[in-house]
């Protein structure tokens, strides 16, 4: 899975730091998945946008569902 | 699952039964399929299906007896459909006749046939498709005498010719002005691997067989085997006296080579035979819905169909099918389906150890509602399936955790702490009965409950008590047996500490339930209840709805009669939508909705498209699924116990909604009945939510309460995203099992909800490199 670059205005309110694209580790039902996801250089504070969450994302849950 | 329970539900649907034509044509042609491919006008499929069951159709397309005919439903609607004519019209329209196809045989076995009628021709067309080297006798000068002599206008030579010629290619040799006499018969059993004996009715000798009690050849009528191990026999021989019938020796001839080529393989004669004789058929069909049609008349008195009259008479087909529940019910049409396939499907599914479980939404879309039941001519009710194929996959750890979750945490909240109660009425120590309104009443109307459990109090002796809970339907329905048994526990636990008093439910639904749960007790509903002591009189004068019972209350007539007498006595005046057993689902049942919403919505719009009236019922879900896609519903208590204000018109309340009014009516009850002192509880922060945004979160089932705790775990912490361009921040929260985004910005004590969404998915939040 990867996105499109994160949107440069994307800022973690915690560190101030603007969120870069960065692997990530995702999992669901026991299955990981490496995915590029936007998030905070610092601390680590990843976001989801929502065409991934209710796209790809969804879909590959359902998929493990059925498996 | 059981197989062995798979296998009788599956056996139960009869809809892949043959059609009446099929099942008394005695060589199955398969006219249904024949009349499909007629009727589109594809000819050459009509010839293609007919010639594969008859080998020689243009003589049978004239004078073939024609059971089907006889058996023909059309017949209860204008006339039977002539289907000989149609035989006659393929061959006419179907272009070039198929060749016959042969198989390949690994020995050459050689069977010889005594008799070149249609019988012995049939056996010798069968046996030579098999790859048989087939050698006819035939004591006249040329094959099929008795047809000839018939005469043109009832048969032409030409038609007889033209079926033999077609035949050509398969090889057989045929020896005519060869007759075989007893001597013969012997030589050639014992020359040849097999022998069919098909010489008509005048015959006799033939002194090595066995004869019956009437002095015919004694033929076995199943496998049409004699004494002799190596010859069969059929036709006129067996038949004796009855008229002549072409298509039973067509019968004969082709049955007896499914002999001859299992005696020569050393397979038994008599395995799978059973549907070889003509029979009646068990599948059911409907016909009363079909306009009565006359047969068409071909212009041409006499003679055959034109094209366009013989798609006419085909279109006359109905063409039978039982499929009486896939009509009536949404999800068994969308599947494109019927239940005997689904059985196996479900079945097939739950078999699955690696790899995709491709029917799970196949077992989990049904929403239980015994409507197929109803319908069924054999009482299948596929619900039972599904559900046990729920339960199978959640024993297995299978069940997709997305289906279930949101509502069964809805009814973790009705049996928490937040609205679960049990109660004598104030100022008793006892209860004879307690009111049981149910979760979703008290979601969707929670003045009304009051009012209700008001009345209640006043109206019955002994003291009312109040059992606020949910009856654990949820749990049930998802194929939680454990959760079900759990739920139903702690109300068994409740409802003893009360007394075991009779319990009075609001909802169908939950009737049902306790009744399965709660054994000991006795269930009544609200509606024969209050139609024993009355209801506040003329409430509803000059209101007319139509009448939807809920799908849990299919079976209970009592209750039916006792909604329609309280309507009444009110002063409604109320239509009926339907016979109250053929009633349908909501979509919430079986927890169906939030498995294929598309499919609820379709149920439900399908439903309050049947009449104009506003509708009234007695099941809140029922109630506010109505409303939720733009019927004007009301529930009884609307009616019985309203105020002013337009009931009808009342929106869905939402799962929100839904959830916040049962707490409140457990606070407010404390106050005001019991007198308790409840704090008031804050939902804090407050949110402001355009409708839109408020749509898109029924939707997502992402409730209010989500994006406030959301919210509060960001605010709280620190850790959100800030979007520099717009200001607004970002919230991601994990309380369990889901992910929660919110897109907010405060405004003073409150926060404005642009937008949030979710994913079951865990992100790792990784530490910085
Ligand atoms: S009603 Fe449905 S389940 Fe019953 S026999 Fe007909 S097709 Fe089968
Ligand atoms: S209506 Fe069609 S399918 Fe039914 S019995 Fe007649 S020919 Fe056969
Ligand atoms: S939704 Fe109702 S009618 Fe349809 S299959 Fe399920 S139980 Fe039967
Ligand atoms: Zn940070």
């Amino acid at each position: 899975m990867t996105t499109e670059t994160a949107e440069p205005a994307l800022i973690c309110g915690k560190c101030g730091c603007a969120l870069e694209t960065g692997k990530v580790e995702v999992e669901y039902l026991g299955n990981r998945f490496p995915v590029e996801l936007p998030r905070c250089p610092s601390c680590g504070l990843v976001f989801v946008p929502e065409d991934l969450a209710l796209g790809k994302m969804l879909d590959v849950e359902q998929a493990l569902e059925d498996k | 699952m059981d197989g062995q329970r798979i296998h009788e539900w599956e056996s139960r649907c009869v809809e892949e039964q043959p059609p009446a034509c099929i099942a008394a044509c005695p060589v199955h042609l398969d006219v249904r399929a024949m009349l499909g491919c007629a009727r589109t006008g594809d000819w050459r499929g009509a010839l293609a299906t007919l010639v594969r069951a008859v080998p020689f159709p243009g003589i049978v397309g004239r004078i073939c007896d024609a059971p089907c005919e006889g058996a023909c439903r059309r017949a209860e609607a204008g006339g039977a459909v002539r289907i000989r004519a149609l035989e006659r019209a393929a061959l006419e329209f179907g272009g070039p006749r198929p060749p016959p196809v042969v198989g390949k045989s690994l020995r050459k076995v050689r069977i010889a046939v005594v008799g070149a009628g249609l019988g012995g021709l049939a056996a010798a067309v069968d046996l030579a498709r098999k790859g048989c080297a087939v050698t006819v006798f035939e004591a006249a000068e040329r094959p099929l005498g008795r047809l000839y002599a018939l005469g043109e206008a009832a048969l032409p030579a030409q038609a007889i010719d033209a079926d033999l010629a077609a035949l050509a290619s398969l090889g057989i040799d045929l020896r005519c002005r060869t007759p075989v006499d007893a001597a013969g018969l012997g030589e050639l059993a014992a020359a040849f691997d097999g022998v069919y004996l098909g010489v008509g009715a005048a015959t006799s000798g033939w002194p090595n067989l066995d004869r019956d009690g009437e002095g015919r050849i004694a033929v076995d009528p199943l496998t049409f085997a004699t004494s002799h191990p190596k010859i069969f026999a059929g036709g006129s021989l067996r038949r004796g006296g009855a008229p002549y019938s072409p298509v039973a020796s067509l019968h004969d001839g082709r049955y007896a080579a499914l002999s001859l080529d299992r005696m020569v393989q050393g397979a038994s004669l008599t395995a799978h035979r059973e549907h070889q004789e003509p029979f009646a058929t068990g599948l059911y069909t409907d016909v009363s819905g079909y306009l009565p049609a006359a047969p068409v008349a071909p212009a041409e008195p006499g003679g055959g169909y034109a094209a366009d009259e013989a798609r006419a008479e085909a279109e006359r087909c109905f063409p039978c099918r039982c499929v009486e529940c896939v009509k009536v019910c949404e999800y068994l049409a969308a599947h494109k389906s019927y239940p005997k396939r689904y059985v196996r499907e479900i079945y097939n599914n739950d078999c699955i150890v690696l790899g995709n479980h491709k029917s799970n939404r196949l077992s989990n879309a049904c929403s239980l509602c015994g409507l197929c039941e109803a319908v069924c001519p054999e009482r299948l009710n596929m619900g039972e399936i599904c559900l046990e194929a729920r339960r199978s996959m959640v024993d297995k750890g299978k069940m997709p955790p997305s289906y279930h979750d949101f509502a069964l945490r809805d009814m973790a909240f009705s049996t928490g702490d937040a609205f679960f109660l049990a109660r004598h009425q104030p100022g008793m120590a006892a209860s004879a009965a307690a009111f049981f309104p149910g979760c979703q009443l008290s979601a969707s109307s929670p003045e009304r409950v009051e009012a209700v459990y008001a009345h209640l109090r006043g109206a019955l002796p002994g003291g009312v008590g109040l059992m606020l809970g949910c009856c654990g339907a949820p749990a049930h329905w998802s194929g939680r047996s454990g959760l079900f048994r759990e739920t139903c526990d702690a109300l068994a636990a409740a409802w003893e500490e009360l007394g075991r008093p009779r319990l009075i439910a609001a909802c169908p639904t939950c009737r049902r339930m306790l009744e399965t749960g709660l054994p000991a007790a006795r269930v009544e509903t609200l509606w024969t209840t209050l139609a024993e002591v009355g209801v506040p009189a003329r409430a509803a004068a000059g209101v007319r709805v139509a009448i939807h019972d809920p799908c849990a209350a299919r079976d209970d007539r009592a209750t039916q009669r006792a909604v329609r007498r309280l309507l009444t006595q009110a002063g409604a005046s109320v239509v009926e939508i339907d016979a109250p057993e053929r009633t349908t689902c909501c979509g919430f049942g079986g927890l169906a909705s939030f498995v294929d919403p598309g499919l609820a919505d379709r149920t439900v719009d399908r439903r309050i498209a049947r009449n104009d009236a506003d509708y009234v019922t007695y099941c809140a879900m029922c109630r506010d699924n109505f409303a939720r896609r733009g019927k004007r519903a009301v529930h009884v208590v609307d009616l019985l116990f309203g105020g002013e204000g337009d009931a009808a018109g009342r929106p869905d309340p939402g799962f929100s909604r839904r959830q916040e009014n049962r707490a409140r009516l457990k606070s407010r009850l404390l106050r005001n009945v019991w007198e308790e002192p409840v704090p008031e509880t804050a939902t804090e922060p407050e949110l402001i939510l355009s409708p839109e945004v408020a749509a898109a979160l029924e939707r997502r089932l992402i409730l209010h309460e989500d994006v406030r705790a959301a919210i509060r775990h960001a605010e709280a912490s620190g850790e959100k995203i800030v979007d520099a361009r717009t200001g607004r921040c970002i919230a991601g929260h994990r309380p369990v099992a889901v992910t929660y985004w919110v897109e907010y910005a405060r405004q003073g004590e409150a926060f404005v909800v642009y937008r949030a969404y979710s994913h079951r998915m865990r992100v790792a939040k990784e530490a910085p490199e």
